[in-house]
C-alpha cells in the first residue's frame, strides 16, 4: 500500500516537472524561431526552386535556380559568382564554404510555417535532411552557412539574437525536450 | 605567390592574393578580351572558365585559381574555330559586342556540359549574363547553332 501511495505522489510531482520542461522548451524554441525566421536563413529555406535574397527576401536576380543538388544548375552553380567568403564591395556576392540551398529532394522549407509547424519539420527527419536532434544542434552551432548570417557582409543585417544566444536556446530546447507545443 | 595555368600556359601572380582574378587576367597577363562590367557579379561580362566551370572573374581573388586551370576567351582558339565563334560569327550575334566575351565563355561551357541543349537549358546557364543591346534571340540561335556545329566535330 505505502509503495502504491508512493508511486502516485511521484506521479503527481513529476507531471508538473514535465510540463514545465515542456514549457521551458518550447518557450526557448520560440525564440529562436526570430533566428530562423530571418532573411539570413529563411532565404535559402525555401520550397520553391528560386532562392530569395536581400532583406525584403525578393526573388534572386538572374533567374537562379536550386538544381538537384542545391548548388545551381549545370553551368549555373552557386559558384559561379559566390565564394568561400563575403565579397567586401556593397551588393557584390555574399559567401561562406558550401554555399548551396538545401537539396531539390529534401528542401528543408520553412517559409510560412509557424511556431509549431517550424519546431516539428525540424525535428522530422524526412525533412530536415536526416538530422538527429544532436546533428541539428551540431549543424546550428557549426555549420559555416550558418555561421555566415553573424557575418553577413557589408548592407545585410544579422538576426535579432546573437549566435551564442541562438545556440543555448536551440540547446535548451534540444535538452529540455524538444517540445513542439507548451 | 599564387600560380596556375591560363590558356594553357603557366602564369602566376605575386601580390595580394585577394586580387580579382579579372584584374589579374587583363593588367598583369594583358588578357584584356574579358571585360569589367559591373564589378559585383551581376552582369557576366567577365565570365572565364575555371578547371572548366564558368566564374566571374571580377569577384574572384586569384587565389580560387591557385594550381587551376583558367580559360579566357582568347583562350577558344586563335583561329576562330570554335563552335562557339563559328557560330557567333555566323549568325552575327553581338550589336555593341562588350558583354560577348562572357555569353562566349558561358555558352562553350554549356555546350560542353549539354551537347544538345533545349531552350530551357540555354536560359538556365545563360540568364546570368546581361547583353544592354538585347540580342538575346541571337544568343540563343548561336547557342543552338555552335551545339549542331561541336555535335558534327567542329572544335572544342
Amino acid at each position: 500500500m505505502s509503495l502504491v501511495i508512493t508511486l502516485l505522489l511521484l506521479g503527481l510531482t513529476a507531471a508538473p516537472q514535465t510540463q514545465s520542461n515542456a514549457l521551458n522548451s518550447f518557450q526557448a524554441f520560440q525564440k529562436a524561431a526570430a533566428v530562423l525566421r530571418h532573411p539570413r536563413c529563411l532565404n535559402c529555406h525555401i520550397p520553391g526552386d528560386a532562392p530569395l535574397f536581400g532583406s525584403s527576401a525578393e526573388p534572386h536576380a538572374m533567374r537562379v535556380k536550386r538544381g538537384s543538388d542545391g548548388g545551381g544548375t549545370a553551368v549555373m552553380r552557386c559558384t559561379v559568382c559566390h565564394q568561400e567568403t563575403n565579397s567586401e564591395i556593397l551588393h557584390g556576392p555574399p559567401g561562406s564554404k558550401e554555399w548551396r540551398l538545401p537539396p531539390a529532394n529534401n528542401r528543408m522549407a520553412w517559409v510560412g510555417l509557424d511556431d509549431h509547424q517550424l519546431c516539428r519539420a525540424l525535428l522530422d527527419p524526412k525533412v530536415n535532411g536526416r538530422m538527429s536532434r544532436d546533428n541539428l544542434a551540431h549543424h546550428m552551432e557549426t555549420d559555416p552557412r550558418v555561421l555566415w548570417a553573424w557575418n553577413p557582409g557589408p548592407g545585410r543585417d544579422s538576426p535579432p539574437l546573437s549566435q551564442r544566444e541562438f545556440v543555448v536556446l536551440i540547446r535548451t530546447w534540444i535538452e529540455k525536450g524538444a517540445a513542439c507545443a507548451p | 605567390m599564387v600560380q596556375f595555368n591560363v590558356n594553357g600556359k603557366p602564369a602566376g601572380f605575386d601580390d595580394d592574393p585577394s586580387t580579382p582574378l579579372l584584374w589579374v587576367l587583363r593588367d598583369s597577363l594583358g588578357l584584356t578580351g574579358t571585360k569589367y562590367g559591373c564589378g559585383i557579379a551581376r552582369c557576366g561580362a567577365c565570365t572565364v572558365h575555371l578547371n572548366g566551370a564558368p566564374i566571374r572573374s571580377c569577384v574572384t581573388p586569384v587565389s580560387r585559381a591557385e594550381g587551376g586551370v583558367v580559360r579566357t576567351i582568347e583562350g577558344l582558339s586563335t583561329d576562330l574555330s570554335h563552335p562557339v565563334q563559328k557560330a557567333w560569327l555566323e549568325i552575327q550575334v553581338p550589336q555593341c559586342g562588350y558583354c560577348h566575351s562572357g555569353q562566349m565563355m558561358t555558352a562553350s561551357a554549356l555546350i560542353s556540359k549539354a551537347p544538345n541543349p533545349t531552350d530551357a537549358d540555354i536560359d538556365d546557364a545563360m540568364s546570368g549574363n546581361l547583353c544592354r543591346c538585347g540580342t538575346y534571340h541571337r544568343i540563343r540561335a548561336a547557342v543552338h547553332r555552335a551545339a549542331e556545329l561541336m555535335r558534327k566535330g567542329a572544335g572544342q
